[in-house]
């Protein structure tokens, strides 16, 4: 069914659809609307889902912990100062195999405050085991959202989806959304796990784990981060199958035959395809790379991906201020290191605190990419585009 | 209320193995909740001592369903678990009926994870907290917390040349639960098994939060020999400084009246976290302050249980 | 042996409940109660104060002290009732 939807409304519908046991959030800009068209739902009897209208994100996360150590299916959504108040429960929930959706609009951190999109929220999660998957618009959102509740229950990991604040959670988009019953027979029941609930088998959750064992949990974890990529892509295909919508993990736009490439993550690769429409009607040999799925970081993909263009502009919407620059920049530079062939890249940072970037901001990437691609020099690494000098 | 022949025949749910200190009140205080418990319960914990010493992996000294996550957020957690109970309930998925207890320190409790008892008890959530108030931080080496008593020496509130103890009263932690419109919260001790093993079973009937504050002892925080134990938490509620007193249904109920109320001084001099106050030039004074607060908080209780 | 991280539940479960018997605490002790059955009133007094689980218990009767797990804090020879005396303090024999 063809809807008009925002990606804040596409995302709940999602949430409705899925009819989690429980969801426990709060409110904050510009995800309010998210937690504001569920709890709707709740209290109109949509679904069956139990809200708990928790008092702060940290206890949003605990609750959600705390439900999903029960055995029941778990999802919030934040943003922001909202997600690094989560910050410390993120680690748990992640280390104690949690199958936990969030979906999260992303929004600048303070200071100073600002309440528009950037990515440094949910980049300065990034290590703390959850699978994330950056969307482009509100259809994707709305698929992945789905996608992640099952993604969660197989790779036993928590999953955290991101829409770009403002410039998709309150965009109105045409999409396409499935019927409830399709959703629901998709995701099924969601799998035993061992939980609280089983009085006859008692558990503990949480222990204290010293030096004798501690490595041994945390390798463990890892190695569930380390396979989820299997997972995430086996969920794509099967709902390519049933519902006929495909995300790669990494998204590529009419790189075939390009020179150079741009990388870049949620809603400005979306612009930057119309700059590469433009580009190759007047000739120009240019593509997009679009990172999707950012944790686990598909660098086999990635390094096969980049390794043949002359040159790869990428475009962060963060800096990681570690004098490196940004977040997908570092990653692609390690990803890199000792490939057989390394095309020169270049750091471009924008957009931050919601900072429009322009189709011919981005034009302007693209030529100076090509510039690099034929000259083979880098004389900045990083550049700060869109900032007033 | 339960008798001891009653009690005795149940199934101990915390485990012997456990790690905490000779003496340990916290854990007299699990077993004798645990014990009365009259549903299946599964347990939260902050993180403290008592999660501590009870699950050193590989080992669990729990025999019920348990479950610790952080520091500020037992009450946050266990709500999630009851939610994640009532969702599934509801759905035919879980058939037993089960009651959900928190376990936090005072740290846990009266200072970070003040919010989120606070948020857990207006939502409703059907749980029974029970902090374990032993007056200070004892897993990080005895720190003072808002539960720590006035001129309590601790390693943040030391007795210094200058400024003898902890220079501030005790939050009164309760009557903040209670301002909550609670339908249940008491305070407890471990000396009185069955005052406090009579409470625990009326708050698990309750259809909705309910807040016990038990005093624990602490002998290495405290500095009391190990064997003191029950008796300094005794000598607590004859002297008031811990009343026993429940509040149920807008009322307040005074458990345990002594008929002669003994003076502070013989509570104080008993434990090394009070020492500098008797060798302090103005002990007469500083003792004299403590009694003065304590009646006025008795007296207070009193007014209010009518 | 310990196990490799390949062999540990996943999220760090501890799947047998009560596996801390089989960690012993009895060597802790400096001091050892003795318990007395000819003096024992079975007031029960002992069980429920005893922080470490270490009272003997057989048909709702005290029996005993369980060593393995006594730390010898000695709270039930104090609040053993002093008319009784069924639980008295000795010092640890290493």
């Amino acid at each position: 069914m063809i809807v008009a939807r925002t990606g804040n409304e596409a995302m709940a519908e999602a949430m409705r659809q899925v009819n989690p046991d429980v969801v426990a959030a709060y409110p904050i800009t510009p995800a309010t609307e998210i937690v504001q068209i569920f709890s709707s739902f709740v209290h109109d009897g949509l679904v069956d889902t139990k809200f708990v209208a928790v008092e702060s994100e940290h206890s949003a996360m605990s609750a959600c912990i705390g439900a999903a150590a029960a055995g029941a299916r778990v999802m919030t959504g934040t943003a922001s100062q909202g997600l690094a108040l989560m910050h410390e429960m993120l680690f748990i929930a992640a280390a104690l195999r949690l199958p936990i959706v969030l979906c999260v609009v992303n929004r600048s951190l303070s200071a100073p405050i600002n309440i528009h999109c950037d990515h440094s929220d949910t980049l300065a999660s990034r290590d703390s085991g959850w699978i994330q998957i950056y969307t482009e618009n509100s259809q994707e959102a709305y698929d992945s959202v789905i996608q992640a509740v099952k993604i969660s229950e197989r790779a036993l990991l928590p999953v955290m989806v991101t829409i770009d604040g403002f410039i998709i959670s309150h965009g109105m988009e045409r999409i396409d959304i499935l019927d409830d019953r399709e959703v629901r027979e998709y995701l099924g029941e969601p799998p035993k796990r061992p939980n609280l609930l089983d009085i006859d088998k008692p558990i503990t959750m949480g222990p204290l784990d010293l030096q004798d064992y501690f490595f041994e949990h945390k390798r463990s974890e890892i190695e569930g981060m380390n396979t989820s990529l299997p997972h995430i892509e086996a969920v794509a295909r099967e709902y390519k199958e049933r519902f006929g919508r495909y995300y790669p993990v990494i998204d590529t736009y009419r790189i075939d035959d390009a020179e150079v490439a741009v990388m870049a993550m949620g809603s400005a690769a979306g612009t930057a395809k119309v700059v590469v429409d433009r580009m190759r009607e007047k000739g120009k040999k240019v593509g997009l790379i679009r990172m999707r799925v950012v944790r686990p970081f598909p660098k086999n993909y990635l390094k096969e991906l980049i390794q043949g263009f002359a040159a790869v502009g990428i475009m962060d919407r963060s800096d990681t201020l570690s004098t490196l620059g940004g977040h997908l920049y570092v990653e692609t530079r390690a990803v890199l290191y000792r490939a057989s062939h390394q095309p020169p890249i270049k750091n471009y940072i924008y957009g931050l605190g919601g900072r429009d970037i322009s189709l011919e901001e981005i034009e302007e990437i693209f030529e100076e990419v090509l510039e690099i691609g034929k000259s083979g020099k880098v004389t900045e690494p990083v550049v700060y585009k869109g900032v007033r000098e | 209320m339960p008798s001891l022949k009653e009690l005795i025949k149940k199934q101990d749910l915390l485990s012997g193995g456990h790690r905490a200190c000779a003496g340990c009140g916290a854990t007299i205080i699990v077993r004798q909740v645990l014990l009365a418990a009259q549903y299946p319960v599964v347990v939260g914990a902050s993180t403290g001592c008592l999660e501590v010493v009870t699950t050193i992996f590989p080992y669990t000294a729990w025999k019920v369903p348990f479950i610790h996550s952080a520091f500020e957020n037992v009450a946050a957690t266990i709500a999630g678990v009851e939610t994640g109970y009532r969702a599934l309930k509801e759905k035919g998925k879980i058939k037993e009926e089960i009651r959900f207890i928190a376990f936090g320190g005072d740290g846990g409790t009266y200072d970070i994870g003040l919010q989120a008892l606070s948020g857990a008890i207006e939502r409703g959530h059907r749980m029974l907290y029970i902090c374990y108030n032993n007056q200070a931080y004892m897993n990080t080496g005895i720190q003072r917390s808002s539960a720590t008593p006035y001129c309590a020496h601790t390693t943040t509130s030391p007795a210094g040349k200058v400024i003898p103890g902890k220079p501030q009263f005790r939050k009164d932690l309760t009557e903040i639960v209670i301002a909550h419109d609670i339908p249940y919260a008491a305070q407890a001790s471990l000396a009185y098994w069955n005052d406090l093993t009579k409470k625990v079973q009326k708050a698990l009937e309750v259809d909705g939060p309910s807040f016990i504050n038990v005093l624990s002892v602490c002998p290495l925080g405290w500095g009391v020999p190990s064997d003191m134990t029950v008796e300094i938490a005794r000598l607590a509620v004859e002297t008031c400084f811990w009343p026993l007193y429940e509040y149920e249904n807008g009322k307040y109920i005074i458990n345990r009246k002594p008929r002669e109320k003994k003076p502070i001084e013989e509570f104080l001099k008993k434990q090394n976290r009070f020492r500098h106050i008797f060798r302090h030039p103005d002990r007469d004074k500083i003792i004299a302050r403590i009694q003065k607060e304590i009646d006025r908080r008795w007296e207070r209780l009193l007014k209010r249980a009518g | 042996m310990k196990e490799g991280w390949r062999k540990l539940p996943l999220g760090a479960i501890i799947p047998e409940a009560g596996s801390a018997e089989k960690f012993h605490t009895g060597d802790w002790r400096s001091e050892r109660p003795i318990y007395h059955p000819d003096k024992c009133i079975q007031c029960l007094i002992c069980f429920i104060y005893c922080p470490d689980s270490a009272i003997k218990v057989e048909d709702g009767k005290v029996v005993g002290i369980d060593y393995d797990f006594c730390k010898g804090c000695g709270i039930c020879a104090k609040e053993c009732p002093p008319k009784a005396g069924a639980i008295t303090m000795e010092r640890e024999m290493k």
